[in-house]
């Protein structure tokens, strides 16, 4: 169907937009012009769009989908429709599906399944390693011809350091991206909240910053020896972020990512044992929380993410270290990162290249941007809306977050997936 | 210090007891006024008040426990309630239920009062999050966070043997790193005004940041105990030395074992406290244990008084006692 976007004010940090814009999708779901009707458009569906915004698609770096093997948490239709809902229309997911995501079988029944509920597309991260083992490589090239986007031994560690020196080595050799969780087992230690003064109040065991620097200066030696392409996912501390930062300066190709509950909360929110706050890596401190906010606005980091896991009500029922990681947040990922707008931390085109055009980019994928000729994945921000997040508003079936009771300013109306309208609110 | 206001009712009345920290000081010192009108009824021929008549108590310890639940049944059996000791590590939990359905199918055999023990920070914590109104929680050990009759009942022992507060020196010696009766210990003293509260230990049994509990850490005894009237030595487990937390036992006990020489650093009248089970030889000294200054074994009798006193309080609301008129008195 051809579909003009009437009135709105479009956002495409990729191609430098930002103003009031038509825009014009195609009979087969491209972006067929901005600003000026191409010759002969009629459309069919005109959506108006005055005092709205218009963003590129949100591409979301990390997102469990629960499928296959975690079926009762939720399902790959259950969390792609919460995704549009949510404004993003492309996710990636980690390869610690069950079971793992090491062969190219699994990488395309992933895909398979997405398209076919034809909301979100989902792009799968392979295994580095096989079953997440940290032994034995995973037939990278395969995978990556399966439709892999990249390669990630999830948060299952590889502690073997010449493994990952080989892994990053064979990654470099094919031009493949290794996504890495940066996290020293030992020092972590079975620890679950971050070691400073909560873990110390509480009496709940921590889990050092160490364990994440150690992880990191490790990972950056092997990116250095190797010259692999290396993503950092959701960094947590203030001295991780500086030491990537210092070897970009260097020229060193790797990026860094941050999710969105990092950049709003601290220790402190757990408060008395709140299991919804209960995430890995965990929240850290306040000087840890400016200094990722810091990071977004210098660049270090070029992407937020929702780093979404569903739970059912009974993981989060147990004592702290017993309840299960990790925040259902799909549909707070923009809210939380409008939130840093109205902060004063981000301009606006700035807050959506974050969530569109840059996270694009390091998964090496055409999304992210309206320009001509691009698959019209975008959706539609009613930015006056206020809303408060309770559990009857959730189209996930995870209704894990810390972030019930918030207001929020600006949602999604409209989340349009390749020329086809997805999502509509009512 | 965060309050917990889970445990208050909506009229501000103690419901459950899960921490001290966060609980005001006149709180506090209403359980202690109470717990030493209590102290007599030990005393009497007759051990038993009718306070908790009717009311059905369940000692619920998944970690296992001597000195803590037989006080506890002690305690509630002088005040006439009815007392069932469970220990489900042994039973349901190992066949896979949840702990809040070990709960909920004791809650549904009508129990007023759950004395809780368990493995994991924050258990009580979540079981009182999710009891009915009528039911009220005690907290008797929940991992490394907190054991608040414990504390309260060194407390009654310190006021007992050296009066007001203000002008004390405590120091506790330990493991303090994994203990719950340390955390517990340390907001009870900072909150009625301890002059001074330290902590003596090894830096890999020192919790990070543990002066923003309101402490300052010292690594040598000498310097830990000097000047202090109060000297609390914590149990150190005999495995601690796998996890590289310390060299070895003896190494241990010559640095940190309380004797009767470190003990001259300390005031000449200084108490010697101890949560108990001991370990004579590694962290205390049998002469020190069994010496005049020691009041190891009054800790556990008054045991009986605070917990009766907490129950009390809890179940029976403000003005609980044998015979409040005349026997509450104030700090």
């Amino acid at each position: 169907m051809r579909v003009q976007i009437a009135g709105g004010h479009v956002i495409d940090p990729a191609n430098g937009i930002d103003g009031q814009q038509d825009l014009f999708i195609s009979e087969q779901g491209f972006i067929a012009g901005v600003g000026t009707a191409p010759d002969g458009f009629r459309a069919e569906q005109t959506v108006d769009a005055r005092g709205k915004l218009v963003f590129p698609g949100l591409v979301d770096l990390r997102a469990r989908l629960r499928e296959p093997g975690l079926e009762y948490k939720a399902t790959m239709e259950s969390e792609t429709r919460a995704a549009v809902r949510a404004g993003i229309t492309t996710l990636c997911c980690p390869p610690d599906t069950y079971p793992v995501i090491d062969t190219p079988a699994m990488a395309q029944m992933i895909q398979q399944r997405a398209w076919r509920f034809g909301l979100a597309f989902v792009h799968p991260l392979g295994a580095l390693t096989q079953g997440l083992q940290g032994k034995l490589l995973t037939d990278m090239a395969a995978l990556d011809e399966a439709g892999c986007v990249g390669f990630s031994n999830a948060l299952e560690p590889v502690t073997d350091t010449l493994v990952m020196r080989r892994a990053m080595e064979y990654a470099a050799g094919f031009g493949l991206t290794v996504f890495l969780h940066p996290n020293d087992p030992w020092l972590r230690n079975g620890g679950c909240v971050h070691e400073g003064e909560v873990s110390t109040r509480l009496g709940l065991p921590g889990i050092p910053e160490a364990a994440e620097t150690a992880g990191v200066a490790r990972d950056l030696a092997l990116v250095e020896q190797t010259g692999a392409h290396a993503h950092f996912c959701q960094l947590s501390s203030a001295r991780a972020v500086a030491m990537v930062a210092a070897a970009q300066e260097r020229g060193l190709d790797v990026s860094a990512d941050v999710t969105a509950h990092h950049l709003h909360l601290t220790e402190h929110d757990i408060g008395f044992f709140n299991t919804q706050c209960h995430v890995l890596p965990p929240l850290r401190a306040d000087h840890d929380r400016g200094a990722l906010r810091q990071a977004l606005a210098s660049g270090v980091i070029s992407a937020i993410c929702s780093d979404h896991q569903p739970h059912e009500p009974d993981a989060k029922l147990a004592p702290f270290a017993e309840s299960e990681p990790g925040i259902s947040g799909l549909e707070t990922l923009l809210p939380l990162t409008l939130r840093l707008v109205d902060q004063g931390l981000l301009g606006l085109v700035e807050a959506v290249a974050l969530l569109t055009s840059k996270p694009a980019r390091i998964l090496g994928i055409d999304a992210g941007h309206l320009g001509v000729g691009a698959t019209a994945d975008l959706c539609i921000v009613d930015p006056e809306a206020r809303w408060v997040l309770s559990v009857d508003r959730f189209t996930s079936r995870g209704h894990n977050s810390p972030f019930l009771g918030w207001e929020f300013h600006g949602a999604v109306t409209h989340t349009f997936v390749g020329g086809k309208l997805v999502f509509e609110a009512r | 210090m965060t309050r917990c206001d889970l445990q208050f009712d909506s009229q501000g009345r103690l419901r459950h007891l899960l921490t001290i920290e966060g609980l005001p000081r006149q709180t506090i010192a209403e359980i202690l006024n109470t717990a030493e009108s209590f102290i007599s009824v030990g005393e009497r021929e007759i051990k038993k008040l009718p306070l908790l008549r009717g009311k059905t108590v369940v000692n619920l310890f998944f970690e296992s426990s001597t000195r803590t639940r037989t006080t506890f049944e002690i305690a509630a059996k002088r005040l006439s309630a009815d007392v069932i000791n469970l220990n489900p590590a042994a039973s349901s939990t190992t066949k896979g239920e949840t702990l809040l359905d070990t709960v909920r199918n004791l809650e549904a055999m009508h129990t007023d009062l759950f004395v809780v023990r368990h493995r994991e920070s924050g258990a009580a914590h979540l079981i009182a999050q999710h009891v009915p109104a009528h039911v009220h929680i005690i907290n008797a050990g929940d991992g490394r966070h907190a054991h608040p009759t414990q504390g309260l009942l060194d407390m009654f022992t310190i006021r007992r043997y050296k009066g007001p507060f203000e002008k004390l020196r405590v120091a506790i010696v330990g493991d303090i790193l994994h203990s719950r009766v340390a955390r517990s210990q340390i907001h009870a003293l900072t909150t009625l005004g301890a002059a001074e509260v330290r902590v003596v230990a090894p830096m890999t049994l020192l919790p990070t940041a543990v002066e923003k509990l309101g402490v300052q850490a010292f690594t040598d005894i000498r310097s830990g105990l000097e000047d202090v009237d109060v000297i609390i030595t914590l149990r150190l487990q005999r495995e601690r030395m796998n996890g590289a937390l310390i060299p070895s036992e003896q190494e241990y006990f010559n640095l940190f074992g309380l004797t009767p020489e470190k003990l001259a650093y300390a005031k000449p009248d200084a108490i010697i406290m101890h949560p108990g089970p001991m370990n004579r030889g590694l962290e205390i000294d049998s002469a020190v244990a069994d010496g005049p200054r020691s009041v190891i074994l009054p800790q556990v009798t008054n045991g009986i008084a605070v917990r009766m006193a907490i129950m009390a309080l809890i179940m029976g609301g403000p003005g609980a006692g044998p015979a409040p008129a005349e026997s509450r008195r104030t700090e």
